[in-house]
Order: C-alpha cells, then structure tokens, then sequence
C-alpha cells in the first residue's frame, strides 16, 4: 500500500476475481502477469498500481526471484545402471530392425 | 504383448476425441474455447528439434537416446508418481516407458511433439500399473485445480481486512530480502530449501512448478503433455511458486535478522 492513497484503497473487498486495485489482488495476478496472459486493460492497470506501490515492487520482484532460483535446482538424472540397461535395449531393438530375419537378439 | 502395452502407442483415444472437439468449436463462441483449441493444435506441430531427434533414434543413435532418457528421467518420474505409490515402482513405470518408446519409433506420428507422445506413453503405462482405482482417471481430472488445495497466495492477514480505509493493501508487506540473497538464493542451501518446498507442494502443483522452472518447459508443452488448459495450467503454476516463494522469504529473512 503506497501513502498517497492511489492504490491499496479497496472500498469493498468482496470475494470476486482479483483486481488490479488492491495489493491483495496484485498478489493473485502476479503469475498471469508474468506468463502474458492478462488481457492489455489489466495489464496496463496492473502496472500502473506497481509504478505506485513499492511493497507490490518488491513482491514481483521476489517471484521473479523464486523462478530464478528454481531453476538452478538440480535435475533428477537416471541412474547410470538404468540407463545402460536402457541403452542395451535401445541397441538390441535397433539391431533387430537392421536384421529383421535374425530370431532372438 | 499385453493389450496394455498396445494401447500406449498410439495417441490416447479420448485426447483425439478431444481434439475432435476442440476443432469443431472453431464455431464456439467462447473466447476460452478457441485459445484451448488454438494452444492444443500448436502442440501438434512438432517442432524441427523433434523431427530430427525421432530420425536420430530411428538411425540408432544411441547419444541421443540415452540424452533424451535423461532429459525426462525426471519428469517421467513425476508423471509417474501421480499414479503409482513409491520410488521403485516410478522407476518402473518410466523404464517401461522406454521399452515402449523404442518398439514404438517407428509409429511416431508427427501429430505431437516427442515429449508428448513419451509422457501420452508414459501415463498409460501408469494408470496400467496404478491399479483399478487410478486406471480410469484421466490425467486431466488428477490435475484439476478444484480437487488441488487452493487458497490464496499469501496469508489474509498479511493484508489489511475489509472495513478497513486501506482494506486490500499490505498489512504486512514482503520482508525485503537480506542485500546478499542474490548470492544466497544460488548456494546450496537454498537450493536444497526450494526441494523441501518443492517436495511439500500437493502433487499436480510440484509437477506444473517442475517442469516449468526446473526442466524448462514452455507453458504450451506442459499443456499438452499433462492435458491441461492454459488456465489451470496457470492456477497450479501461481499455487506453487506463490508457496515456493513464502519459503524463501521466510528463509531469506530469517538469514538476514541473525
């Protein structure tokens, strides 16, 4: 919420669809922001409450953060004895094509 | 071969129906509709990588086969685990995966991209394997957001209630992480945390968070690999991260104040 009173200044917070005009409401569009999927009109109002609300800033920022962050977790790779037994199969099945006569690879 | 392991070839039979729909609906109204039935036809194209990949495995490369089983070790396992209860009989089902995908080279189709037509593969191996209270649960109801804990990003109360002037303003604004958590945030540590939160969110969120921002799937591949709209595709992404994130500030707040 921003001290001059242009956003932040929910008259009713009634249990609709998240708008633009409450920081809460920022909040729950943060995602559709950032996957571009917020209709133009939104979007221009939801920048319009970040130009004027430094807490809601630091909130996209953090998000942004997160995603970075996640990114640098390790992916989960295949055990290296699994994935010679696949390879095994791969190269028997691949054999097997070539030679289509040859029984029992 | 069990009629189990035939019906993992080809395209999954109710995704065609679907798509049928979808493009019939070219005369529905909807707005939403026709953006559902736009992303999906998208995903039928398969990109020029995977057209070159299929014709690499068919050749017998075995780099790029074993490449590509790495590259979806995770998210086959994952994809797995929405069906089957337990690390081994994961890897079971993706290893199945695998046989399948190699006596099936030849019937890829270029009406899906590859990782589409392995994760299609993939979930009907599992809900063979998941037993007969999963087999006919469609991957799509396993993933729909109202069945998923919901609720809103932050704690209500970091917000202010209604009645007040600023009702809907910060009550409790974000904790500004410490100067360093640039640095933090790529440290080991952290990355360690982000796998607990990542472990703690419900299964359909870790999924769509993971393959997003950990594999690096665009939103248009998750969709159609996991059958799931663009919208509640983005319900589960906003769930995950906004929790992930929660995770982090406390974390990252904690770190600076001691």
């Amino acid at each position: 919420m921003s001290s001059d009173g242009t956003v932040g200044r929910g008259s009713e917070a009634s249990p609709g669809p998240p708008d633009t005009a409450t920081c809460v409401g920022v909040v729950e569009l943060v995602t559709e922001y950032l996957e571009d999927a917020l209709e133009p009109d939104v979007r221009a109002r939801f920048e319009a409450h970040l130009d004027d609300c430094e807490e809601c800033e630091v909130y996209l920022e953090q998000m942004r953060a997160t995603i970075v962050a996640a990114g640098r977790v390790d992916v989960e790779h295949v055990a290296p004895a699994t994935l010679d037994r696949l390879v095994a199969a791969y190269r028997s099945a691949v054999r097997a094509r070539r030679n289509p006569g040859a029984n029992g690879v | 071969m069990r009629a189990a392991e035939r019906d993992g070839w080809g395209p999954d039979p109710s995704f065609g129906a679907w798509r049928r729909t979808a493009r019939a609906g070219g005369r529905v109204a909807s707005r939403y509709a026709a953006t559902v039935a736009a992303a999906r036809d998208d995903l039928f194209q398969p990109t020029p990588e995977d057209v070159a990949l299929v014709a690499a495995l068919r050749d017998g490369d075995e780099q790029a086969f074993a490449r590509v089983v790495d590259e979806l070790n995770g998210p086959l396992l994952r994809l797995a685990g929405l069906y089957v209860q337990g690390r081994a009989a994961a890897e079971e089902v993706v290893q199945d995966t695998w046989l399948g995908v190699i006596r099936g080279l030849d019937r890829f189709e270029a009406r899906s991209s590859f990782r589409t037509w392995v994760f299609r593969i993939a979930a009907n191996r599992a809900r063979t394997q998941g037993g007969r209270e999963r087999r006919d649960i469609p991957l799509s109801a396993l993933l729909d957001p109202a069945d998923d804990p919901g609720g809103p990003a932050l704690d209500p109360e970091r917000f202010l209630a209604p009645g007040d002037e600023w009702a809907g303003g910060w009550a409790v604004p974000p904790h500004r992480w410490a100067p360093d958590a640039e640095a933090q945030l790529v440290a080991g540590e952290t990355r360690a945390l982000i796998q607990d939160a990542l472990d703690e969110l419900s299964p359909a969120q870790r999924i769509v968070m993971t393959l997003r921002d950990i594999d690096g799937w665009s939103s248009e591949e998750v969709c159609a690999a996991l059958e799931l709209t663009p919208g509640n595709q983005r319900v589960l992404l906003h769930r995950a991260r906004s929790r992930v994130r929660a995770v982090l500030e406390r974390h990252l707040v904690a770190a600076d104040r001691a």
